[in-house]
């Protein structure tokens, strides 16, 4: 097992330390977001508002996702970040590093350890279990936004379950490509209800949020906006009879460690455009590269 | 093992690094102060706390200084700073009757009680770049203006307007106003919270809305009634204590606008007002805010909204230019798992079409 | 309601004969009305919209409220569609299940359900109606979606049934209204309306706004709809020769008032107030 990173602080140097509150934001925030986040476990896949506050990352960069975590994060968590699948994008290193010194929590790259797991456009291929909690990071929560700019709107839509419209979307998809042309923010239907985001996961995770044994949590920071699905409920994704949801597959497996069933990342390696496949999970990649060396 | 994704802790540390290079530039040119940038940069410095919402010079200095000049970075680090500072209430209103004006124009009125005052304008400054700027000036510079020619309140201009019944007077709520920090923005908002919303809105997004209102998308024909610049007095009641006890004194710039007037048969005509306000010196934000305020009152006055500076939704969703250039630039960040979503789509659309092309051209 | 009830609705309706005497004259005991209208008034402001308004709508009837510009019949249009409720006066719908809906108090999520289930609106200008930046068959299919069809082969299919009832060609489907012409987008308006067989469908000047050949034709394709599917339809136009085709009964409105109504030949061949002559006659004249 490899052992949980221990970040440094990076910018401890050129900065005067400022004493800030465990897990940066004050307790009264974060029971605030506290209580939007169980109106938001109690109405699986609605938007509810909750007041935002400003982070010292950028609106856009994950704020709403950090804001869910530091209001949820205990002393004892292990908490594991993504961006893209990897721990070691330099936005997920950055928001771990965050963590690691506003509230000194135990970090690690490894899914199966984690309590929580902040992440942006995956969920890990390695199937969560009870006690987990999948924090996304999200940038546009409505998902009816593309065919109704006004919010007044939508939440009207939302409200009276008018969601004809998103089929119209499918419809002209199918009408002008032959297929459903939507690959990634591929929208759901919640717990037979509402139509919800699943952020920006290529469709290829939809399948893992129905029936999860873990809760998900949905922060919109810059929308003001925290949604969720709680353990063991039905998502489905939007589709026809006779176009059914079906998610990306690839011909090679990936480069790294073989796998067949994992959401692979295209890489050029050459001036000639000679590409290879990997694994977009570094650590499921890298679990399995491991045991291939082991047991050859 | 293929590691270009590795290492983005060390990418990040050198990043920094470069940053705080970049940001002291040529050490053979001596460092900026923060106290010169609080008294020489004193606009920016005021914009930062307009727009940063916290009325600091010191901290917004710092920011200027931290951020290598842009005052969007600026604004944005006295924001994630102000959202850490605990709350011990909310203050009396200020009493902008009672400020005591340095600055002090009416558009409306050829003289008024008080009397214009034009302050430290560049309004009739010829724009004429000032060779004399470049070099420092020897010893302490003389100052040639009658800085005491005015000192002491003087009546809102609007208030005659009021006195007459031309003019609405403003109404305050029976219940407190609300607060964008602490609760999300919901529509129909209230004109409280558009205030609030719009004394936070990018200075540029907001002279572009008045500026396109005063081109005809949503006109609402402004006159300045009064500018006013000055020093307000500002009271706190502290729990303890029933009274209330001066706590400091802000600089504010307060726009009040006439605009075209409403009325018919069953109303007497009167005017409609549009209001601006801003920490600091903030001329062109306060008297911008006052045209936008007014446009989005449209719906008060029965007007058509043609116009986007009219439009609720469309101007508080986009004037902060905190969450806008975080949006905007969060589009740098690796997107690589979507786009291979869409490049594996394309190509299996261009897959799919060239295959129904060759089935039609062998069936012919 | 599914596409297959819808075209079994469609095709039942289709042999039906149509003819005048189906209308029941008798009256509430005979059939139950679709829609009651009890003195109804409104006001915007001091401003007089309409004033003690009353009539009912059966099942399968044209009602046609005609007028010049301002004597009030959008309003009342509006006032039945529920966008507004009137000031004075009541409004009932019977809906498929029975069940009476008071209009003034119907609730926003009801309102919207009948107006895409239940109604059909048809507007004067088609670009308030129909989806511009969404192709033709996905404009037609919308409402069925919204009602669950969630078969593309299905939905494809009644869009391109309803293509040709509206006399547009097939290989149009994938276009978007933009692309038609004023008339062609107005009949593609009527068929978005009627995709989910609506028991009562409002249209505003549906003719309003074509030239003159492109009317004849569109009056034409509205009319057979209209015995073929049995239509209800209250219908607001300032063109009496509009009103003469397609409905059976008029209101003749001046100044927000009612000040004539009856069978529409009796009507217009025989009109009895003073304001109706000056209608008739200037028709005739121009």
């Amino acid at each position: 097992m490899p052992p949980a990173t221990n970040e440094t602080d990076s910018q401890s140097t050129d900065q005067k330390v400022v004493s800030y509150n465990f897990a940066y934001l004050d307790e009264q925030t974060k029971r605030t977001i506290r209580r939007s986040i169980l109106k938001a476990v109690a109405i699986p896949g609605y938007q509810a508002p909750f007041g935002g506050r400003e982070m010292p990352m950028p609106y856009g960069w994950g704020t709403g996702g950090i804001q869910v975590s530091a209001a949820i994060l205990g002393k004892n968590d292990v908490f594991k970040v993504i961006d893209q699948g990897s721990d070691d994008t330099t936005n997920a290193v950055s928001i771990r590093a965050f963590f690691a010194r506003v509230a000194g929590v135990r970090t690690t790259t490894t899914t199966a350890e984690a309590d929580i797991i902040q992440t942006r456009h995956r969920i890990p291929e390695q199937p969560l279990r009870e006690g987990q909690i999948m924090v996304y990071q999200v940038p546009i929560p409505e998902p009816l936004r593309w065919m109704e700019p006004s919010e007044v709107e939508t939440r009207t839509m939302h409200a009276l379950e008018e969601y004809g419209v998103m089929h119209v979307k499918l419809y002209e998809d199918i009408a002008r490509h032959g297929d459903i042309a939507t690959s990634f923010d591929y929208p759901v239907l919640v717990n037979q209800r509402y139509v919800m985001s699943p952020s920006p996961l290529p469709k290829f995770d939809n399948p893992k949020m129905d029936q999860c044994p873990a809760l998900q949590l949905f922060g919109a920071g810059r929308e003001k906006r925290i949604y969720a699905i709680p353990p063991y409920t039905a998502v489905k994704s939007l589709d026809f009879e006779d176009y059914p949801f079906a998610v990306q597959h690839w011909d090679k497996p990936c480069a790294i460690c073989g796998a067949t069933d994992s959401y692979l990342d295209e890489i050029i390696t050459d001036d000639a455009g000679t590409r290879m496949f990997v694994c977009s999970d570094t650590d499921y990649c890298g679990r399995r590269a491991n045991e291939n060396r082991s047991t050859p | 093992m293929y590691v270009a994704v590795k290492g983005g802790e060390r990418a990040i540390k050198n990043a920094h690094a470069l940053l705080a290079e970049k940001r002291r530039g040529d050490t053979a040119v001596s460092e900026v102060g923060v106290d010169q940038i609080r008294e020489q940069l004193s606009l920016a410095v005021d914009r930062v706390m307009a727009e940063g919402s916290l009325y600091d010079r010191d901290l917004a200095a710092l920011a200027v200084k931290q951020a290598r000049g842009d005052l969007v970075e600026a604004i944005f680090l006295l924001r994630a700073y102000r959202t850490t500072l605990p709350r011990f209430g909310s203050s009396q209103p200020v009493d902008t009757a009672q400020m005591q004006v340095r600055r002090r124009i009416s558009a409306t009125y050829k003289d008024v009680p008080g009397g214009q005052l034009l302050g430290p304008t560049f309004d009739y400054t010829h724009r004429l770049l000032d060779t004399n700027l470049a070099m420092p000036a020897e010893g302490p510079a003389e100052t040639s203006a009658e800085t005491a020619s005015f000192t002491g309140t003087c009546p809102k201009v609007l208030s005659f307007l009021e006195k007459e019944g031309l003019l609405p007077p403003e109404e305050g709520g029976d219940s407190p106003p609300g607060d964008l920090t602490r609760q999300p923005l919901e529509l129909p908002a209230g004109r409280d919270i558009r205030l609030q919303n719009l004394a936070r809105a990018d200075e540029g997004l907001l002279l572009a809305l008045a500026y396109s209102s005063q081109r005809g998308f949503g006109a609402t024909h402004p006159f300045v009634g009064e500018l006013r610049m000055g020093e307000v007095e500002v009271f706190f009641t502290p729990e303890e204590l029933a009274f209330p006890v001066l706590v400091g004194e802000v600089t504010l710039t307060e726009c009040e606008s006439v605009n075209q007037f409403t009325g018919g048969k069953d109303r007497p005509a009167s005017f409609t007002r549009g209001y601006g306000l801003a920490f600091g010196e903030n001329e062109r934000k306060a008297l911008s805010m006052a045209i936008v305020d007014r446009a989005l009152r449209s719906g008060d006055f029965d007007e058509e909204v043609r116009g986007p500076a009219q439009n609720e939704e469309f101007v508080l969703y986009h004037s902060d230019n905190v969450e806008a250039s975080g949006f905007v630039q969060h589009i740098k960040l690796p997107h690589y798992v979507d786009f291979q979503a869409d490049l594996a789509l394309v190509r299996a659309l261009r897959a799919r079409t060239d295959k129904e092309r060759g089935n039609a051209a062998s069936d012919e | 309601m599914t596409a297959a009830q819808a075209a079994e609705h469609i095709s039942s309706a289709t042999v039906t004969p149509f003819h005048l005497n189906a209308i029941p004259a008798g009256g509430p005991d005979a059939e139950p009305t679709l829609l009651s209208v009890r003195g109804v008034s409104h006001y915007y402001g001091n401003r007089l919209g309409c004033r003690d308004i009353g009539f009912e709508l059966w099942p399968g009837e044209v009602l046609g409220i005609v007028g010049e510009s301002g004597s009030g019949k959008s309003t009342l249009l509006n006032l039945l569609a529920g966008r507004f409720p009137p000031s004075i006066g009541s409004i009932h719908y019977r809906d498929g299940q029975g069940i009476l809906h008071d209009i003034n108090s119907l609730s926003e999520a009801v309102r919207r359900r009948l107006l895409r289930t239940e109604w059909g609106f048809v507007h004067q200008n088609p670009r308030d109606g129909l989806r511009m930046r969404v192709s033709a068959g996905g404009n037609i299919g919308e409402r069925l979606m919204a009602c669950g069809n969630r078969h593309y082969g299905n939905i494809r299919h009644t869009a391109l049934d309803w293509l040709s009832r509206v006399e547009i060609a097939a290989d149009r489907i994938d276009d978007r209204p933009m692309a038609y012409s004023g008339g062609m987008q107005q009949r593609l308006q009527i068929a978005r309306n009627l995709v989910s067989s609506p028991r009562l469908v409002f249209m505003d000047e549906p003719t309003g706004g074509l030239d003159v050949s492109v009317q004849a034709r569109l009056l034409d394709l509205l009319r057979q709809l209209v015995r073929q599917l049995n239509l209800s339809m209250v219908l607001v136009t300032h063109d009496l020769a509009v009103a003469r085709l397609l409905a059976h009964r008029l209101i003749v409105m001046r100044r927000g008032e009612v000040v004539e109504t009856g069978l529409s030949d009796q009507v217009l061949d025989d009109p009895q107030h003073a304001y109706t002559q000056l209608l008739v006659s200037s028709i005739l004249q121009g």
